[in-house]
């Protein structure tokens, strides 16, 4: 696969100026000797042999995202559900005794920045783990910081596959997992034949669209078109223009950004009502939060394919939106992203439960197949090539800016980030 | 690509996709108007014209929750008074920042550039700090919804037509005021030879200032109307910054007639080649075209006669 | 060279800048900073490539371009096609449907390596097109602008649209370029691997090596007879046309310099940061480029590395602590810089720092040469050569 044969990557944590390491052993020494007396939690020494920000009774991790530049739009969101998650486990009594510490650092949308920040995370403030992440950009720049000095990444958003690191768990889906039941879907309950496939220009539009045109070509189906704009354009007129023309049954959108918010504002006034379901529009880059720019008149009708949404009605999901609305505020919507982000910590205390230790390695060795049953989707577990199984749901876009749930996969849906047949 | 369609149909696709482009073309004007009064009347090289056009916007946003939460009753009325407000408020800021900052560096074009990129950083962070990260949703009053069904294929887009009114109007307004009234010939005065217009008694200060606000004013309408069919985020305005300044530069600095035409040609060259290509090929064509009409006519294609 | 010529091309003054910018770059960053940070400043540095270039063009030859990220990333685009090569072998891409060509290839359904990428095979062909290709761009565009008399703001605007047009022909044409996400994933050059410790360093004084070479070239442009005639256009071009110089080949070759700088800059980036993407393109990162060289000073090439050095530390340090100030205190400065110190740093240096650093350098050297007793520098070449 890609990206595992950088194994000997791993040991370099081994490299580490002598003095400091003998200075940490020190330490370590001293702290043992208290923490035996102090508390039951496993010893310093014990859980943490390579250096980690961990003390007798904290963890440090770190949060990187976008807080600002264009990206905080979309990366707030993330940010919110990890800090929340945090809390809520140390209030729960921490991890393996320990609180949960976390250093903040923003990429402020600028991929150097987010290189940069990552090394320094792990270099100078030697955290456990990091959450964070949010466009393909921003982590394929990041990987081979994580994959040189170790460390170990949470990654939250739907993708578009192709990849799979020994140091990222991807908690959100990677493409074929969001689009294949979309299509059967619409295929089988609204007779969908035809599909038009509108995208915004760069990598994960044009991914998914090749997935989903395979996948409907496969079907004996056909796709009439298939379009991008480039990141930020706001005029649509004109590929609208070209819907009315060639009459899909199905508009396939993965358009993103402020550009999302100009082309269904464009749709619904050029007179396509997506409550007619002819044609039908089905989407897998909208979610609740784009809805709150976009305007739930706007979109009301549409057919989104995500792994969660907000109106989801299991237990679990009903104690997270109340957990997250008293932390965050009431007016807050809760995204797939979202949702995502918060598996984030609650993997990772997980796989360190297992493990016994905080080491990065032994947590990589003990991820695959940690379960997590209190997951607001329900029930999620890790794949061996670090994506979730999970379900895929279809959700019809509801005046309010909310979903309503009109089907979910029976089964958990593998995660297969190299489909073959679909390249 | 068309056999499979009768005439009649490609007739009204291709009539569509002609309003098509003059929706375009009436976005353009209304986000070059402004920025044509402040580029080509005072030579000042507006870098903040996006983040102007979002303030209108934001004033929308808040004048609709305004009246929804007040006057419920008065709702499909609103977008007039925000408007006029958007105006207002963007005008104000205009003449606000024209006072502090553009009147001391009227020597210094290539210096007001930067100078006005610094003050969009400012208003971006103030707008992510006021409004949050996040776009804001819009809500429009209901009769601007929609579309006017005209044959069975033909639809309308109601915001369209009222973008295209607007653009119009504003159009004609600043025609008006610009070529018949009194300020008007004050403001071309000191454009063509400023000792001589302070000679004659015209308080160059005060129509220097009035005319930054006016360009101001008429970006916050833009935004104001834009808020139809586009985004309103604390970084939304830098989508419309290069498309403006093209069509400004394209038209000839000088001319509002110029840009009114240089809208129209790259409106219709975009929206043409965006219906036989793909989307973003249609732009970089269209660019390059616009790039390499500059080259051919660096003037733009209407200009003053200037002795150089 | 006479010893005369000498002196006017490198006076006192400018030697004690260098001496002192090498001794900050070369001694005291690299003993006082952990190799974390030094990288920054490395990266930092590759910046102020461009805003050497940008000294050149705009504060001496008045033309300002919004576009040297254009430059900046063809050349950080050539170093990263080959890096990318050779992290694309056979064996490391084995399980690609087309092993041997770059991964972002594989997944567009590319089963060969495109023609312009062929030639990026060769290190020395790279190194040429790092320079050349940007160069030969710029010279394009220069002939087409300023023979056509296009300058000023029209310039500016026209290099903004072509940075835009690049920037969507990148991300559009994703199978070539690797598209949003850039050429990522560069490891090892000629076997050896460039994300180790010792390679950041070798590289960061490589970088500062590239930078004296052009910051050398840019004080002989500056000192010789064509730093003179570029001041003069910039006050007067028609009196230096109507003096029978041609203008336009001037601007086109001090334009065609700086985005050699720029390229230079651009391959150095990718070679210590280990990724190019379309983000160092486009028209943001252009005019930022822009604000380093205004704070240092437009007509101070020491300026432009001090300012770029300055603005980007500033923005770490405080995108680390607040970072939703950042942007009000990165706008306050553009806009502080442009009304109040409109010649940057090195202009507050010039006013306020210098005539005491003349003056005591003159008290040491003239005492010096009192001792040697051989001044053979006639007096008023001195005070011309010191005086820009």
């Amino acid at each position: 696969m890609g990206t595992l044969d950088n194994a000997p990557l791993v040991d370099l944590g081994g490299r580490l100026p002598s003095l400091m390491k003998g200075l940490a052993a020190a330490v370590a020494g001293v702290t043992l000797a208290f923490s035996a007396a102090v508390s039951a939690a496993p010893a310093t020494s014990e859980v943490n042999t390579t250096d980690l920000a961990v003390t007798d009774d904290t963890v440090t991790v770190g949060i990187l995202h976008s807080v600002t530049g264009t990206m905080a739009i979309s990366e707030t969101g993330s940010v919110q559900a990890e800090k929340l998650a945090i809390e809520q486990i140390n209030a729960m009594g921490g991890v393996l005794g320990r609180q949960i510490e976390y250093v903040q650092e923003d990429g402020a949308s600028d991929w150097p920045t987010f290189a940069e920040k990552s090394r320094k995370l792990l270099l100078q403030d030697k955290v456990a783990s990091v959450f964070g992440c949010w466009t393909s950009a921003s982590r394929k720049a990041v990987l081979p910081v994580f994959e040189q000095y170790n460390g170990m990444l949470y990654y939250p958003t739907f993708y578009e596959g192709l990849e799979q690191s020994p140091n990222v768990i991807y908690t959100g889906q990677e493409a074929t997992q969001q689009i294949l039941a979309g299509i059967d879907w619409v295929v089988k309950e609204k007779g969908a034949k035809t599909f038009y496939l509108l995208g915004s220009d760069y990598i994960w539009p044009r991914t998914s669209n090749k997935i989903a045109r395979k996948h409907i070509e496969k079907l004996g189906l056909k796709v009439v078109g298939e379009d991008y704009y480039p990141l930020g354009h706001t005029q649509f007129n004109s590929v609208i223009n070209k819907f009315k023309l060639k009459k899909p049954d199905v508009i396939f959108a993965s358009v993103v950004g402020g550009s999302n918010v100009a082309f269904y504002k464009q749709l619904n006034a050029a007179g396509i009502d997506m409550t007619k379901e002819k044609p039908l529009v089905l989407t897998i880059s909208v979610t609740e939060d784009e809805i709150l720019g976009i305007g739930g008149e706007n979109i009301v009708g549409a057919y989104a394919s995500m792994k969660y949404f907000q109106s989801l009605t299991n237990s679990n999901n009903v104690e997270f939106v109340k957990a997250f609305k008293k932390r965050w505020g009431d007016d807050i919507v809760i995204g797939d992203v979202t949702q995502a982000a918060y598996l984030g910590p609650w993997l990772w205390k997980a796989a360190v439960e297992k493990a016994g230790s905080f080491d990065v390695d032994k947590v990589r060795a003990a991820s695959p197949d940690i379960e997590l049953t209190t997951a607001p989707e329900g029930y999620v577990k890790v794949h061996p090539n670090h994506h979730l199984w999970s379900k895929t749901r279809i959700g019809n876009a509801k005046l309010d800016g909310q979903y309503e749930i009109v089907y979910e996969t029976d089964e958990l849906i593998e995660p297969n980030p190299f489909p073959e047949g679909y390249q | 690509m068309f056999a499979d369609y009768t005439t009649s149909e490609l007739m009204s696709i291709f009539a569509m996709q002609g309003f098509s482009g003059l929706i375009l073309f009436s976005v353009f004007v209304l986000m070059a108007l402004g920025l044509a009064i402040i580029f080509g009347q005072m030579g000042v090289i507006n870098m903040a014209h996006g983040e102007f056009m979002i303030l209108g916007a934001y004033v929308t946003y808040l004048t609709s929750n305004v009246f929804s939460e007040y006057m419920p009753a008065l709702f499909g009325g609103y977008f007039f008074v925000a408007m006029i407000l958007a105006f207002i408020a963007a005008g104000a800021l205009g003449m606000l920042v024209e006072w502090a900052m553009i009147r001391h560096l009227y020597h210094r074009p290539l210096d007001t550039l930067l100078a006005t990129w610094g003050l969009s950083l400012i208003l971006q962070q103030l707008y992510r700090t006021i409004f949050g990260a996040r776009e804001v949703g819009v809500t429009l009053p209901d009769w601007l919804m929609g579309s006017v069904q005209i044959t069975d294929i033909i639809e309308v887009p109601i915001n369209g037509i009222f973008v295209m009114t607007l653009a119009v109007g504003i159009s004609v307004l600043i025609a008006a005021l610009m070529y018949r009234s009194r300020w008007g010939i004050q403001v071309r005065s000191v454009v063509q030879n400023r000792p001589m217009a302070g000679a004659v008694g015209i308080n160059t200060a005060r129509v220097d200032r009035l005319t930054f606000g006016l360009g101001c004013g008429i970006a916050g309408v833009a935004g104001s109307a834009f808020t139809m069919i586009g985004s309103t985020g604390p970084t939304s305005g830098q989508l419309y910054i290069v498309d403006t300044f093209l069509v400004v530069v394209f038209g000839g600095a000088a001319s509002l007639l110029g840009t009114i035409a240089s809208a129209f040609t790259i409106s219709q060259a975009q929206s043409t080649m965006e219906f036989f290509l793909s989307g973003s090929m249609a732009k970089v064509l269209t660019l390059l075209f616009v790039v390499f009409i500059l080259m051919l006519r660096p003037q733009g294609l209407f200009s003053l006669k200037v002795r150089r | 060279m006479s010893y005369a010529n000498l002196r006017t091309l490198l006076p006192k003054n400018d030697i004690l800048n260098f001496a002192v910018l090498a001794l900050i770059l070369v001694v005291v960053l690299p003993l006082s900073m952990d190799l974390f940070r030094l990288n920054l400043i490395g990266k930092y540095l590759t910046y102020s490539f461009v805003a050497l270039g940008l000294v050149l063009c705009w504060g001496y030859g008045g033309i300002l371009s919004l576009g040297q990220g254009v430059f900046f990333g063809l050349g950080g685009y050539a170093m990263a096609m080959f890096l990318k090569i050779e992290a694309s072998s056979p064996e490391n891409t084995a399980i690609q449907s087309t092993p041997g060509i770059p991964d972002f290839m594989d997944w567009n359904q590319l089963t060969e390596l495109p023609w312009f990428w062929q030639p990026f095979h060769s290190l020395t062909f790279t190194v040429i097109a790092i320079i050349v290709i940007p160069s030969i761009f710029a010279y394009i565009i220069g002939v087409a602008m300023f023979k056509r008399r296009v300058g000023g703001v029209y310039f500016a605007i026209i290099t903004q649209a072509v940075a835009a047009i690049l920037t969507i022909l990148i991300i559009g044409q994703q199978g070539y370029t690797g598209g949003v996400n850039g050429i990522t994933d560069l490891r090892t050059l000629f076997g050896w691997d460039i994300r180790t410790n010792e390679a950041k360093y070798i590289f960061y004084f490589l970088c500062v090596f590239m930078l004296f070479l052009c910051l050398g070239v840019a004080q002989y442009v500056r000192k010789s007879k064509l730093g003179r005639l570029l001041v003069a256009m910039r006050e007067m071009e028609d009196r230096v046309r109507f003096s029978g110089y041609d203008v336009a080949n001037f601007k086109i070759f001090v334009f065609c310099l700086g985005s050699a700088f720029a390229a230079i800059g651009g391959a150095m980036f990718t070679l210590q940061v280990g990724f190019m993407s379309p983000t160092f393109v486009g028209i943001v990162p252009s005019i930022e480029m822009v604000i380093f060289c205004a704070v240092g000073g437009r007509l101070s090439i020491f300026g432009a590395v001090y300012g770029a050095l300055l603005v980007n530390w500033a923005k770490s340090t405080f995108s680390e602590s607040f970072p939703e100030l950042w942007l009000f205190a990165m706008g306050a400065l553009f806009i502080g810089v442009v009304m109040a110190f409109p010649d940057g740093l090195a202009g507050l240096y010039s006013k306020y720092g210098e005539p005491h650093v003349t003056r005591l350098l003159d008290r040491f050297t003239s005492s010096k040469s009192k001792t040697s007793g051989d001044s053979d520098l006639p007096p008023e070449m001195e005070a011309e050569g010191g005086n820009s």
